[in-house]
């Protein structure tokens, strides 16, 4: 079947030849929105620019931003180094190194990550690895632009910098049991989502190494 | 003999400082200007201790940066001729600006007079010359020696490209420009620009009422002789950069003040030969008149507002020329010679025709 093309003609007569009447016109519609822009009214101004870094975007709720690791209510992390993350990444970024548990907790969980890093120059920001964790350890919730850095290496984050962000997870540790609905009538308590005032105080923490 | 030398030096800080200040006004205007016109801001973020003026520091700091960066000269280039082309690229530019009037003549003794006769006034403008606009085409046509050297010298194809270019597009295009404005002499009978204002006394007798083809014609030749968008083919910013694309730091900053300055010796020149030089409705030599108003001024004040309205006028023709620069799509090279040669070209030599038999028929004995 050939290919369903439109045919769109347009006009070139002796008008539109003569260059000169839609050169008037052009020059009619840019300078439209010149003088809307400077000596109109500021509710008709239609400039678009962001006075970044001044005035901030405010981020979608689903923004991806830097990687976090979240923690277990006892405060070691989530993660329980099932290498799903690392291995739906698409951009191969994700290093993880296994270790074991000494006292593992409740429902026996023997594994954690002893490395965990990050490439955050080489990572696309798909998201991937945040949909791919069964244990909801990943997360790229926090509003955080990954920070300018002035070697590579510092671009690549480590498990304590991926922590610093990380909150408690919704999730329950050991499953919450058939009769969760019961238990936890209250479910904002157990909610803690990296907001974008977190960002403030991300701001003040010290620099990095 | 003193006193000449002085006056030619007075002169020459006015008008040059008016040309150079405009010319950095207008690199800074550009941007905002293009800004306000695409619905962004345009650089306004460069300040002394917070105070930003608009934007309008910003010259000062492209100056501040283009003087202290790296002065390169690419290893194979023709070192003397790569060193001079920017300064035969400057030099036209700032030479014809000599023969612009820019104020009213002067009677030097009678300064606060109302509408003094003096029988040897002094001119305002740097050197009055009874050829001036031949002047003017003689020394503009130097300039093209600036980009064809630039490109030539500098040992890169895309630079020699762009010098071609250049060549081309003005040696076409400053044809048209003259012929433009032989519909203009012929109805003014004068080749000396301060004579030429002087004639144009009234809105009827300025030169874009009595040669509108003229005006239209020498406009865009102007535009391509400046060789900014839409026929910005030399530079071509986004195929091959230019004849100037090996050039950095303060010798760029000389090519990028050439093409400003040019931009203000274009407002200069339409300014004089189409809309009246100094020349403001209702400014009379003794002052006002206007809208039922008669004020008598003294000559001091008529001839400031005359200055005052020459730079008005200067300054709206560089907001066209920028807003032109930065409406239309810019032309393919064919498309530009076609304009020039087959459009351009036959349509400033009909004016000169009809210009000339409407002027024949004026004065000719046997009228009506
Ligand atoms: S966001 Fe995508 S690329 Fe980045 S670490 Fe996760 S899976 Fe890899
Ligand atoms: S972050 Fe999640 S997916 Fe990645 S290794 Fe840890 S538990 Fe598995």
């Amino acid at each position: 079947m050939p290919a369903r093309t439109k045919v769109v003609t347009v006009k070139r007569g002796l008008w539109e030849n003569l260059y000169l009447p839609e050169i008037v016109r052009g020059l009619g519609v840019t300078l439209k929105h010149f003088f809307i822009n400077t000596l109109g009214p500021k509710s008709k101004r239609q400039i678009v620019t962001i006075d970044y870094p001044d005035v901030v975007r405010e981020l979608p709720e689903r923004y991806r931003g830097v990687h976090r690791l979240n923690t277990r209510e006892d405060g070691s992390v989530r993660c329980t180094a099932c290498m799903m993350c690392a291995t739906i990444c698409p951009a191969n970024c994700i290093h993880i190194e296994a270790g074991e548990r000494e006292n593992p907790a409740s429902r026996d969980i023997e594994k954690f990550p002893q490395v965990f890093e990050i490439d955050e120059l080489v990572c696309v920001v798909c998201g991937l690895c945040v949909e791919a964790c069964p244990c909801d350890a990943i997360r790229m919730d926090t509003h955080v632009h990954m920070p300018p850095v002035e070697h590579r290496k510092d671009a690549v984050l480590e498990k304590p910098e991926l922590m610093s962000r990380g909150t408690k997870s919704i999730a329950v540790d050991g499953g919450a049991g058939p009769d969760w609905r019961d238990k936890y009538t209250d479910l904002g308590s157990l909610t803690q989502i990296y907001r974008p005032d977190h960002i403030e105080r991300d701001r003040e923490r010290p620099a990095r190494r | 003999m003193g006193e000449i030398v002085i006056w030619a030096l007075v002169k020459i800080a006015i008008l040059f400082g008016f040309a150079l200040n405009l010319s950095a006004v207008l690199t800074w205007m550009e941007r905002r200007q293009s800004a306000m016109m695409q619905d962004r801001m345009g650089p306004v973020k460069a300040n002394i201790s917070g105070v930003t003026l608009w934007g309008l520091l910003h010259p000062l700091a492209d100056a501040l940066k283009l003087a202290t960066k790296e002065d390169f000269v690419p290893p194979k280039a023709h070192k003397a001729i790569f060193v001079l082309a920017p300064l035969f690229a400057i030099a036209p530019v700032v030479m014809v600006f000599a023969v612009i009037p820019f104020a009213p003549p002067v009677c030097l003794k009678q300064l606060t007079a109302i509408a003094p006769r003096c029988v040897a006034p002094e001119h305002m403008q740097i050197a009055r010359i009874d050829i001036g606009l031949l002047y003017v085409f003689a020394i503009a046509s130097i300039s093209v020696y600036g980009a064809a050297l630039a490109g030539w010298a500098s040992y890169n194809n895309y630079s020699l490209l762009g010098g071609l270019r250049a060549s081309a597009q003005m040696l076409s295009y400053e044809i048209t420009m003259g012929m433009a404005l032989i519909g203009t002499f012929l109805v003014f009978g004068t080749l000396e620009p301060g004579e030429l204002v002087l004639r144009q006394s009234t809105i009827a007798k300025w030169g874009i009422v009595q040669q509108p083809l003229g005006f239209i014609l020498f406009f865009f030749a102007a535009i391509a002789e400046t060789k900014r968008a839409p026929f910005d083919l030399p530079e071509g910013e986004s195929e091959i950069v230019g004849y100037f694309v090996e050039y950095s730091g303060a010798r760029f900053m000389t090519f990028f003040l050439g093409e400003f300055l040019e931009i203000v010796f274009v407002g200069c020149m339409v300014t004089t030969i189409f809309l009246g030089g100094w020349q403001a409705p209702g400014l009379a030599a003794d002052g006002l008149h206007i809208f039922g108003l008669d004020l008598q001024l003294p000559h001091i004040a008529v001839v400031g507002l005359g200055l005052v309205t020459f730079t008005i006028k200067v300054f709206i023709v560089c907001f066209l020329q920028l807003a032109i620069r930065w409406s239309l799509p810019r032309m393919r090279y064919d498309q530009l010679m076609r304009l020039g040669w087959k459009g351009m070209l036959p349509a400033s030599i009909i004016n000169v025709i009809i210009t000339a038999a409407v002027v024949l028929w004026m004065s000719s004995p046997v009228k009506g």
